[in-house]
């Protein structure tokens, strides 16, 4: 009888206010602590400034990032490339990061840079397909990664090990990187563009 | 792709180039063929007489890409048949419950996701040619042995299925090639392991449509054939062979009744 009569109780004003509150902080609690859980971050291993190297080189981002002859892409490029500018023992620029960066150069050390945008190794990814031959500009899948003058942290799932920035924004974008690189991604271009679908396109 | 039987010695080398090219590992009991993996087997017939007129063939066998009966014109991919709508699919992509193989209608490759694959073994049931193969366990990499696989094809793991994929990732390199010095894939551009490691030469690799490939060439001869071709799975291996019993064993011509004829012809001796 009691709760026949608690069902049909009115409910105030102030029980509405108090569930939107709850919401409202149950939800800001998710949205934040989820990612703050979910991704770790670590710093890269220097500081690279896209925006001024740009102003130095004479074919935009393809004067380091380049496509090889044999179809294949060179991604980061080596100390090699580096050394084609920097000398060991003539810094160009100041402080510590420069400093730290003529130790690889002089002991001819690969950079362990972490890649934001490595994709899980199921995938392939052809950038000869996606530059040469339909011509993307770099900024289309990797934002104005350009035209940034510092490395921001890279962010990583703690449970697949795999880049943030794979993800890309949040749910309702509010965190996390710009950009996203999902298979549904993919796989939305190619139907639009009636490029081939089947799965050993992107798998392998 | 055309397999010379005559040629072929049952050496096994294209196994071991597909093994290695496709980063597939040795478990701790590789005897239990059952759940060992081999995307090219290398099976072994004999036409059943007796010394001294034994014969031995032997039949490699990859995963046969077949295309069923499909609809589609020649032109777009391959289709040597009329369409045949009481088999219109590759039998081990339409039972697939996660989508995670599909028939490619640009190569007329049968391709498949293994990180999507749920591992319900439906396919392995459905193929004809046992081409199939579940993943019943980890492999046992030995310590540092990851190293030295192949980046190009991604290693599989325990409880998902995998096949041949007629070394996809040497065509998409073919691919990027031909994209960045704006030619196109030839012949000799895209050729599978097993292809370039027979010593015998029995196995050719080409575009079955293209006239101007060795496999369009050969596919018209009259002694080439295909196994288990009245199932109509529409199959992209090609098997080639002049002796008569070889290409009966390949099942176009074994009927109930001569398999029985050949059972009591073998226990007279």
């Amino acid at each position: 009888m009691s709760s026949h009569q608690q069902g049909k109780k009115q409910r105030s004003r102030a029980d509405w206010i108090l569930l939107f509150v709850g919401l409202v902080i149950g939800s800001a609690f998710g949205f934040w602590a989820t990612p703050t859980i979910l991704y770790a971050e670590k710093a890269q291993p220097l500081q690279f400034n896209h925006k001024l190297h740009l102003e130095q080189v004479s074919d935009s981002c393809k004067s380091c990032h380049t496509l090889r002859e044999d179809g294949s892409f060179s991604g980061i490029p080596s100390v090699q490339s580096c050394k084609e500018c920097h000398e060991a023992g003539s810094p160009m620029g100041d402080g510590a990061n420069e400093a730290a960066f003529l130790e690889y150069v002089k002991k001819n050390q690969p950079i362990p840079w972490l890649v934001y945008s490595r994709q899980p190794d199921c995938v392939f990814f052809s950038h000869a397909a996606h530059t040469a031959n339909a011509g993307f500009e770099c900024a289309k899948c990797h934002g104005d990664h350009g035209q940034t003058t510092k490395l921001r942290p890279y962010e990583y799932n703690r449970l697949t090990g795999y880049s943030r920035d794979i993800w890309g924004k949040g749910p309702i974008g509010l965190s996390g990187p710009p950009h996203r690189m999902k298979m549904d991604d993919c796989a939305k271009c190619h139907s639009e563009n009636g490029v081939n679908r089947a799965c050993f396109v992107c798998h392998k | 792709m055309v397999i010379d039987l005559d040629k072929c010695t049952g050496c096994g080398a294209c196994s071991v180039a597909c093994m290695s090219e496709n980063n597939i590992g040795v478990l701790h009991n590789e005897t239990d063929k059952i759940r060992s993996i081999t995307w090219m087997r290398v099976y072994q017939i004999d036409n059943g007489k007796a010394f001294p007129d034994t014969e031995v063939a032997f039949i490699p066998r990859p995963c046969m890409h077949c295309q069923g009966g499909k609809s589609g014109t020649p032109g777009q991919a391959f289709f040597q048949e009329g369409p045949m709508d009481e088999a219109a699919h590759p039998p081990c992509v339409s039972v697939c419950p996660a989508t995670a193989t599909d028939y490619d209608e640009d190569t007329g490759i049968v391709s498949q996701i293994p990180t999507r694959c749920i591992g319900c073994r439906y396919c392995v049931a459905a193929c004809p040619y046992h081409a199939r193969y579940f993943n019943w366990y980890d492999v046992p990499w030995p310590k540092g042995s990851p190293r030295a696989l192949s980046p190009f094809v991604s290693p599989r793991m325990r409880g998902v299925v995998e096949k041949c994929t007629f070394c996809f990732q040497r065509y998409q390199a073919a691919r990027n090639k031909a994209m960045v010095s704006g030619g196109e894939v030839g012949e000799m551009d895209y050729q599978t392991a097993c292809t370039e490691a027979c010593p015998s030469g029995a196995i050719t690799f080409g575009q079955l449509q293209n006239p101007e490939h060795k496999v369009h060439k050969l596919i018209s001869s009259d002694y080439t054939f295909r196994l288990l071709e009245r199932l109509h799975t529409n199959p992209k291996v090609y098997y080639m062979s002049k002796r008569e019993w070889v290409r009966k064993m390949a099942d176009n011509y074994v009927t109930r009744h001569n398999k029985f004829a050949q059972a009591a012809a073998q226990s007279g001796h």
